[in-house]
């Protein structure tokens, strides 16, 4: 129906000549952009309203009681439901440790956490659909639970720059009641705040995936990121590091790279790598994390994301 | 009254920082605003997720940045 509409104003209101490349290429902006900006701003506004019910103190609480593997694995899955911020990761990696939780399971959750933001799951559900949503999230999920044991195997304890006093005794978090009212109020203008900070992106990402929709030939694609490039999956994972926060501009690109041969392994490394490595954070755990430490949950994360490409080109 | 405005120097923390000092004079109250960056005194309130607002040494709200007229309520509530 919302295609039908585009038509009409492009072909008939514009008196765009059809099946030119240049009208089908606007049609292509016109049509993405309004139906990404539409459905992102529905699933933000969801995802935010239903995480203001799990705080992470709410979190640790939880984990603090739990063992190592356990541990591991509900760390990774609380990294997809509670909020997170890049900028609180010091008090957040401190305080788990403060609370008894160990490395590793520590570290699956700092994983998990940006690797599941608000943005890269509704840009997936947006432009790929649930299937790929799901594969993100557990191949994500995957990632974060081995890469966190491996960590935690490792007895890295005396990497981190900073004393940390454990809590004595029970931990408890405060029960913080909020009214419903309040939480809807509250989402909107979260969801808001994000899309006033990646429209411009998504503008720019679609845009430039309808410049390569319409010009860029199918087999230059393909000959870079399709099956015949064996270094397609690595390449894609160091590609994606420099470009954190923009998971927002970048999702409408894959896009069309994926519909014009790149592989689906190759994609998912790619936006993992974009979510999950990011070096703004690498700078604020430098002031807590030994130079090494940062490089070994750099490189264990990089190695994880670099399988789930493999794996996943190989069995598709 | 001591409130504190706890925060490592993230954008939302600066934000709630402003958003005190307006509450604080529309409250009509006298209170001390303290802006606290030091990492272990974060800890000490078991705060981890910032920013975090502490009112007399209370802990009353973390990991959001609240409105104005949401402080005015915490302070008159305190």
């Amino acid at each position: 129906m919302w295609q039908e509409s585009v038509n009409v104003l492009v072909y008939e209101w514009l008196k765009m000549p059809q099946g030119e490349k240049l009208s089908d290429a606007l049609n292509f902006f016109i049509y993405d952009t309004v139906k990404i900006l539409f459905l992102l701003t529905t699933i933000i506004y969801a995802v935010t309203l239903l995480r203001s019910y799990f705080s992470t103190e709410k979190v640790r609480e939880y984990l603090s009681k739990k063992h190592e593997y356990t541990g591991n694995v509900l760390a990774a899955l609380f990294g997809i439901i509670t909020p997170f911020c890049s900028c609180s990761a010091i008090p957040l990696f401190l305080g788990f440790l403060q609370a008894r939780i160990p490395l590793g399971v520590t570290f699956s959750y700092l994983i998990s956490a940006p690797l599941n933001n608000e943005i890269a799951i509704a840009m997936l559900l947006t432009m790929f659909g649930w299937k790929v949503a799901a594969l993100y999230i557990g191949f994500g999920l995957l990632v974060a639970i081995i890469g966190g044991i491996v960590i935690g195997r490792m007895g890295l304890e005396k990497e981190i720059l900073i004393e940390v006093k454990p809590i004595e005794g029970e931990i408890h978090a405060e029960n913080q009641v909020i009214a419903f009212k309040t939480r809807l109020s509250d989402a909107w203008d979260y969801t808001f705040d994000i899309l006033r900070k990646i429209w411009l992106y998504i503008l720019i990402g679609v845009g430039a995936g309808a410049f390569i929709h319409g010009y860029v030939p199918t087999e230059f694609i393909t000959s870079i990121a399709g099956a015949d490039n064996p270094f397609a999956v690595p390449l894609a994972t160091l590609l994606g590091v420099p470009m954190y926060s923009n998971a927002a501009g970048v999702m409408p690109l894959i896009e069309v790279l994926t519909s014009k041969g790149m592989l689906m392994g190759t994609a998912l490394s790619f936006m993992m790598a974009i979510t999950a490595l990011s070096l703004p954070e690498a700078m604020i755990l430098k002031r807590i994390m030994s130079l090494k430490l940062i490089a070994i949950f750099f490189g264990t994360v990089t190695l994880g994301i670099m399988g789930v490409g493999y794996l996943f080109n190989a069995i598709l | 009254m001591k409130i504190e405005i706890l925060g490592t120097g993230c954008a939302k923390c600066k934000a709630l920082e402003e958003a005190t000092k307006q509450a604080v004079a529309l409250s009509g109250k006298f209170a001390q605003i303290e802006k606290v960056e030091d990492i272990m005194k974060i800890m000490e309130y078991n705060v981890i997720s910032t920013p975090g607002l502490v009112i007399d040494g209370k802990v009353v709200s973390t990991g959001k940045l609240i409105s104005v007229a949401e402080i005015v309520d915490l302070i008159k509530a305190h």
